[in-house]
Order: C-alpha cells, then structure tokens, then sequence
C-alpha cells in the first residue's frame, strides 16, 4: 500500500497509457505494427532525453525554455561539422558538447548572477535561435556524408542501439538521483534552498551542473533526432521546451522545485509522445493533438493541487509575510 | 461576549477536538495553553471560520452563531480578529495600504482618498499604541510594529475578540513589553483577548483566566491567582515534570572552540572572541538584532568575515563555506526551521542524513536501509513522533520538526554544536525532551553555544553566558554570578532597575 500510496502520480499515468493502449488495440489496431511503433520510439527518444534534462532543471527549482534552441544549435553543427568531412565519432562526442557550454552558460547566469532561469532561458533561447537564422540563413544543412544518418549504423541496429543508451542514461539518473548525494542535492535545493545551502550543499553548483546537464543531454537529443533524416532545418526543436516541460508536469513533478520523479517524466513523455500518431490511427485531426495535450497537463496538475489540498488542510502552513 | 460550547472537529479521523469549551468576558486577556497538539490552533481556526467544526456551539453576544455556515468573512462581521506570530503584511505596500485593504470596501475603480486613508492608518496606530510613520513600507518595519500594524488592522474592522497566537514568539524582551502595553490598552477598552503562548510567564503576566487544553479536551480554566506556574505545567504535560532544566553534572574539558577577533562589517558583528569547552554550553544572550544569528553565521562559513581568526582544539582553521565548517567538526542548527531547517517535502529519513550522506553510503550510493536505520536511532534517541521515517518531514508538528533538524546535525557527530533558538515555538513537552538531548551531548564532551531569547533557558541551561550587544560581546557571565536582571542589563546597557521595569 506504501509504494502505491508513493507512487500514484506514476501510476495514474501509466493507467492513462494503458487506457490509450487499449482504444488503440480495439479501435486502430494499425497503431501496433512494427513499422509505426518503431517510427513513434525514434521519434519519441530525442525527446526524452531532453526531457530528462528538463527534470534535473525543474526539480532544482528552476526551467530551461531554452532549450530547443540548444537542441537547433546542436543539431545544426553537428550537421555541418558532419559534412566538412568531421570523423562521425567527433561530431558525436561534439554536438553535446556544445549542448553543456550552452547549458553551462544558462547555469552560470543563473547560479552566479541569481537571475531568474526563466528569464535568462528566454534571453538565450531568442538570442540562439536567431543568431542560427542569421548564420544559416534559413538554409538546411544538406550533403550529409552517407554514414551519418543511423550515425554510421545500419536503419535495423540503430533503433536498438539508441534504446539502450536512452534507457542506459535513463536507469543511472533514475538511481542517481536518489541514491547519489549529488541527486540528493537537487532535490533538497529545489524543496528548500537555504535549508539545502545550511546542510553544506552548495546550491550555486547545484544550479549551475543541472543546466549544463540539461544541455548536454539536449545536444545529445538533437544528435539522435538528425539521425533519422537526411538532412538538418534551421528551425528544428521549435516547441520541443513545451513538450518536455509538459512531459515533466504530466508526470507529476511540482513545478516549483523538489518534488517529482524521473519516472514520471518517462511515462509523460511517452503519453504525450503516443498522442499524436494515435489521434491520426484514431482518425481524429492532427489539429486536435494540442487541445489534447492541453487536457492532459490540466488534468494532471488539477489532480495533483487537489491531493495537495487534501494533505495541507491537515498541515497548516504559514509563510512569513517579511522578506 | 464569546462562548464555545463542546466544540468536535475530526481531520480525516483523528479527533483534534473532543468537546472543547471555552468563554471570553469583555475587557478580558483570556489565556490558552496547551502543548502543540493540544488543539489550540485547531479551536481558533475553527472561532475565525478558517476551518469547519463537526459539532458544538458558538455565541458571540449571547447571539447564537451558525458553526456550519462560519466562514472567516462571517467571523470579521462578528467582531473576530486574529493576529498571528508572523504578521501577513504586504511588505511592498504601505503602512496606510495595509490597513486600507481590509477596512476600504468599495468598487475596484473608485478614487482613493490618499489623505483620508493616510489619517486613518495614523489614527488606528495611535489607538494601537504606536506613533510611526502611515507611509513608511510594510516590509521595513520590526516584528513588533508588524504587528501593531495587524492590530490597528483589527481595532479598524471593529474587532471586539482579538485571538493572539504566540505574538511574542519572535520578540525580544523589551519589545514583548511593548506588546503588553498594547494589550492592556485594548482590554481597558473592552475588548475581549485570547492570548495564546507558550512562555508561562507572559501567561501569569498578562492573563486574567487560563484555560489549559489538553489532547483536544478542557483540562481546566481558573482565573490567574488561583493556580500556579507548576499546577498549569502538570496539567498541560498531564503529567508531573521534576525541573523544568536538567541537572548538570559535568565537568568541562579542554577548549574546542577558540574565536579571536572576529568581525564583519557586512553581518554587523566586530571583534568577537570568546572559547567554547568540551562538555560545556555556552549560552549566547542579547535582543534581537545584537548579532547573535550573524555571529553564528560567520563561523559556520554562511558569511566571510573581514578578520579574525577561528581556531578548533587549538588548530587554526579556514571556513569558507558551509561545507568545511561540517569537515572541521561544527554544526549549526538554524532559528527558523520551517525556512532553513528541515526540508519539507523530503522524509524524515532523507532530512536526517542530509547533512551526511557519506555514512549511509557505499561506493557513492546512498543505501536506503543504513539511511533508514539511522534515521530511525535518532528518531528513538530524540522521541521524534512520527508515523515512520519515510514519512514527509512537512507531516510533523513544530517540535517534532525542530528535532528532526537536530538529529540532521547529530548525524554528523559534531564536536562543536550550535544551536539557535533551539525551543522556539515548541511545546512544553518537547522542550524538556530538546534540553534533555543538550544535556546527553555535553556529557558525550560536546561542545554546545545555544542562542536564545527566553532568559530561563538560557539561565537554566549555560554554564556560562555570553551577552551580545550591538554586533559584540558584552560580557560573559558564570551561571553562578548570573541573574535574569543582571543578564538583561548587559543586554539592553540600561541600569538593570529600568531594564526590568
């Protein structure tokens, strides 16, 4: 009863998946063949590493909006590096690279200057993406050399082999969050930074190690999401903050900070990401898919404030009015 | 003026209230005392209309009140006002904005009189007692004038009942006096107060009848000279404490703390030394804003110091930051601990080993069994009541809070340990078990510096005193010499006759 009692806002949302499983399996069974599911786990992966980035950020109490331009930076040189003849292993180990400096700058605002994140990830996430306009053009990059696409594996291998670095990465930050001090750290610099900071936690490089993260992991993102195509768009990653602060919210964590799983964003991020291509099976409009999506997270918020106002009602609490 | 009559609230099945009965006269200071727990907060809640009784009777004016229609609107018609420990000001707005909020009805587009409200605000401060500046900001003023605020707030709305919960929790001597002075003003009045506290001797000063709760029932209500000090202890503990501090019998060791001249002009502390023995407590004595917390702070690593020099059984140390202070030995424990000291939404057990994950931890992994059986030593050690260590800390009680900070700190096994405001707001009970955990440490040759407020705690607790004043130390007193007046004196710089008055 515990682990049930600690982990329903996991649950809740896997029944939500079994749910939408279940219409599909009655309604669209189409939906469960190889080809699509093997279309929606590609399409799916770029965006849950991303969102794990995003978790790391949200629980420390802070937001990264900036990161899909990160990801378009990311993705754009490593397409270019990639056809200037780049040795493929670099450009791999590169494009996240570039994706932590990124981060790191976001971070080192944040934690050294205390500026509010969502303020300088809105300043850095125009300033990318139009300093990207700029550079390109609007040109997409073209001519990658053949081996890139599958990143130099074959279109069989590389599905599999993306699944297990994605669940790799996903099970060691899973564990690592709360089994290792430095997860530990997060989470009480998110619930209670002066608390945190009391206990010896240095919350600034708390602050300033998530979001290099969330770069890293949101350079790595782009790498997998070039792979699938031939070639690379400006303009890719539009939108993808919404999706994965969505995905984090969906899956229960509080967007102030402290609170929330890894665990839970997996399973939002697979809710979200199994939306669209059902409401297509299902044959509802693809417009529809963000009404939709706005449902979920209202729902799951909704849900969520009202079990918090359950258990604060027997806790009473009262904030100090002085600042 | 206001009578409660057998008043019954359940939250999801535990009865926090089992038929409390409790009256108020006009131009009465109507005491409330109980342990935390005990159901005085549920019993106001439930008199404001903050939260829903399950039975009883309420009359305001020999007017029977519906309880299953009280809502806080309806309560503020009656007459019923609250002044909270922490005043909930707006501290952008000012002064005159802050009481014009409650008291101006009216569309959201009318014109404001400015000079109007400005008058007003100065009018109801004055019928408060106090004569400070309408315009100045919420937020720039002390605790006290905060709650002058709330009080000029109240008289303005009409208020006739006016429920205090621990308003001197965060004041000083001094502007506890004040307070008082406040208060008498309101009672010749006829205004009606329910003054709920947990320093007795505020009680016995001010009260004019206490009601003592208990387990959510009416243990007693006697009017002030008709019971003692030690009569009201029993019955709020319901059980019989031998002496409020415990016995002291150690024999203090070599220096373990050696401060020399430290000052920071930033933190408002200068040339501080003092030294602190094994087995000792050193008690840390001044009015709020002498820099007691500050100098705390600076040698926990919180804040840098311009100069000085901090040395550890005889070894100069560098602390920079909070981190070398725990790997040199030290632990501080803050004041405010819904703020700074226990993370509420993580578990007790998470809470305790917060401050040391490296002995719960194996290959860098956090072992959730050696974090729980940690956890659950000190929660035996500390008598922490709780339903299990995984429980959220935000699920505990204040005094069962304050104790889960201290067994963070304790889990590090400090040998220089302070603590600030350890009792604060907590009850009765569990300040007994807290002095009892001070007193097992000193004899385990801790060494302790214990900030605090309340003159019998620090008298009854420290071996020797040190008074802070204006961002140094004073003097520093043995327990044999010190007296609550001369202690005060040091304090405050006044002739002890007037300090005391």
């Amino acid at each position: 009863m515990i682990v049930v009692a600690r982990h329903r806002a996991e649950l809740s949302i896997a029944l939500a998946i079994a749910g939408l499983g279940l219409v599909l399996a009655i309604r669209a069974p189409g939906f469960f063949v190889a080809g699509n599911l093997l279309d929606v786990l590609l399409a799916t992966l770029p965006v849950l590493i991303a969102a794990i980035g995003a978790t790391l950020v949200i629980l420390a109490g802070e937001i990264d909006i900036s990161v899909g331009s990160i990801f378009a930076v990311c993705s754009v040189t490593a397409g270019v590096l990639a056809v200037a003849g780049v040795p493929l292993p670099l450009v791999v180990l590169i494009a996240p690279l570039v994706g932590a400096l990124l981060g790191a700058i976001n971070g080192a605002l944040v934690a050294w200057l205390s500026l509010p994140s969502i303020v300088v990830t809105l300043a850095t996430m125009v300033a990318w993406r139009d300093a990207l306009r700029w550079i390109t053009q609007g040109a997409w990059v073209q001519g990658l050399p053949a081996g890139f696409q599958w990143l130099g594996l074959s279109q069989a291998s590389y599905p599999v082999a993306a699944l297990i670095v994605t669940a790799g990465l996903a099970l060691a930050i899973l564990r690592g969050l709360t089994q290792v001090p430095a997860g530990r750290a997060i989470y009480a610099t998110g619930s209670n930074a002066e608390a945190a900071r009391l206990a010896g936690i240095d919350t600034r490089r708390v602050r300033f190690w998530t979001f290099a993260a969330a770069g890293a992991l949101a350079g790595l993102a782009a790498l997998l999401n070039a792979a699938r195509f031939s070639q690379i768009p400006p303009n890719t990653g539009l939108g993808l903050e919404m999706q994965v602060i969505a995905a984090v919210v969906v899956g229960g964590a509080a967007i102030t900070g402290g609170r929330g799983s890894l665990a839970g964003t997996i399973l939002g991020v697979v809710l979200l990401g199994m939306l669209g291509p059902a409401l297509t099976f299902l044959g509802v409009s693809a417009s529809w898919e963000r009404a939709f999506q706005g449902a979920i997270i209202l729902v799951a918020v909704g849900v969520d404030a009202l079990r918090a106002r359950r258990v604060t009602t027997m806790v009473p609490r009262r904030e100090p009015a002085r600042v | 003026m206001l009578t409660a009559t057998a008043i019954r609230k359940s939250y999801a099945g535990v009865r926090a209230l089992k038929g409390v009965s409790f009256d108020l006269a006009p131009g009465e200071v109507h005491a409330l005392v109980g342990e935390n727990g005990a159901g005085k907060s549920t019993l106001i809640k439930i008199i404001t209309g903050a939260v829903r009784a399950d039975d009883g009777a309420l009359e305001v004016d020999d007017e029977a009140v519906d309880l299953a229609r009280l809502t806080p609107a309806r309560a503020r018609e009656l007459g019923i006002a609250v002044i909270y420990q922490q005043p909930a000001l707006f501290p952008d707005l000012t002064v005159s904005e802050n009481i014009a909020l409650t008291l101006e009805h009216g569309g959201a587009w009318r014109r404001i009189d400015w000079r109007a409200r400005t008058d007003r605000a100065r009018d109801l401060l004055a019928r408060a007692g106090a004569a400070f500046d309408p315009d100045r900001l919420a937020g720039s003023l002390s605790m006290p004038e905060q709650q002058i605020v709330e009080i000029a707030r109240a008289i303005g709305a009409g208020a006739r009942v006016i429920l205090m919960d621990e308003p001197t929790a965060s004041l000083t001597d001094r502007e506890v006096d004040r307070l008082f002075d406040v208060v008498r003003t309101l009672r010749e009045t006829g205004t009606g107060i329910i003054y709920i506290s947990h320093r007795l001797d505020e009680v016995f000063t001010l009260a004019d009848r206490v009601t003592i709760l208990r387990d959510g029932e009416t243990v007693m209500t006697a009017p002030r000279g008709a019971v003692t000090r030690d009569e009201v202890v029993r019955h709020m503990a319901g059980r019989e404490l031998a002496t409020v501090f415990p016995k002291r019998a150690v024999t203090p060791g070599a220096v373990a703390l050696d401060v020399r001249g430290l000052t920071s002009t930033t933190a408002g502390v200068f040339d501080v030394s003092f030294t602190v023995r094994r087995g000792e407590i050193l008690g840390l004595a001044g009015l709020v804003g002498s820099g007691r917390t500050e100098l705390a702070e600076l040698i926990f690593g919180l804040r840098r110091p311009d100069r000085g020099q901090i040395l550890i059984d005889g070894q100069p140390v560098t602390i920079d930051r909070p981190a070398d202070a725990i790997a040199a030995g030290l632990a501080y424990v803050p004041e405010d601990r819904r703020r700074h000291g226990v993370v509420l939404e993580m578990p007790i057990a998470a809470n305790t080993s917060l401050a040391n994950l490296a002995a719960v931890s194996r290959h860098g992994l956090v072992q959730a069994s050696r974090e729980r059986a940690l956890a659950e030593r000190f929660r035996q050690d500390l008598q922490i009541k709780a339903s299990s260590v995984v429980a959220n800390a935000g699920t505990l009680s204040g005094g069962n809070q304050q104790k889960v900070a201290l067994a963070r700190w304790l889990a590090t096994a400090p040998a220089i340990l302070i603590l600030d405001e350890p009792t604060q707001g907590v009850d009765v009970g569990a300040k007994a078990e807290i002095h009892g955990v001070m007193q097992a440490m000193v004899e385990r040759g801790m060494a302790v510096i214990m900030i605090s407020s309340e003159l019998p705690e620090i008298l009854g607790m420290s071996d020797r005193i040190a008074v802070m004043r204006e961002g140094t130390i004073c003097a520093i007193v043995d327990r044999a010499d010190a007296t609550p007046e001369r202690i005060l004196a040091l304090a405050l710089a006044r002739p002890a006759a007037e300090a005391t008055a």
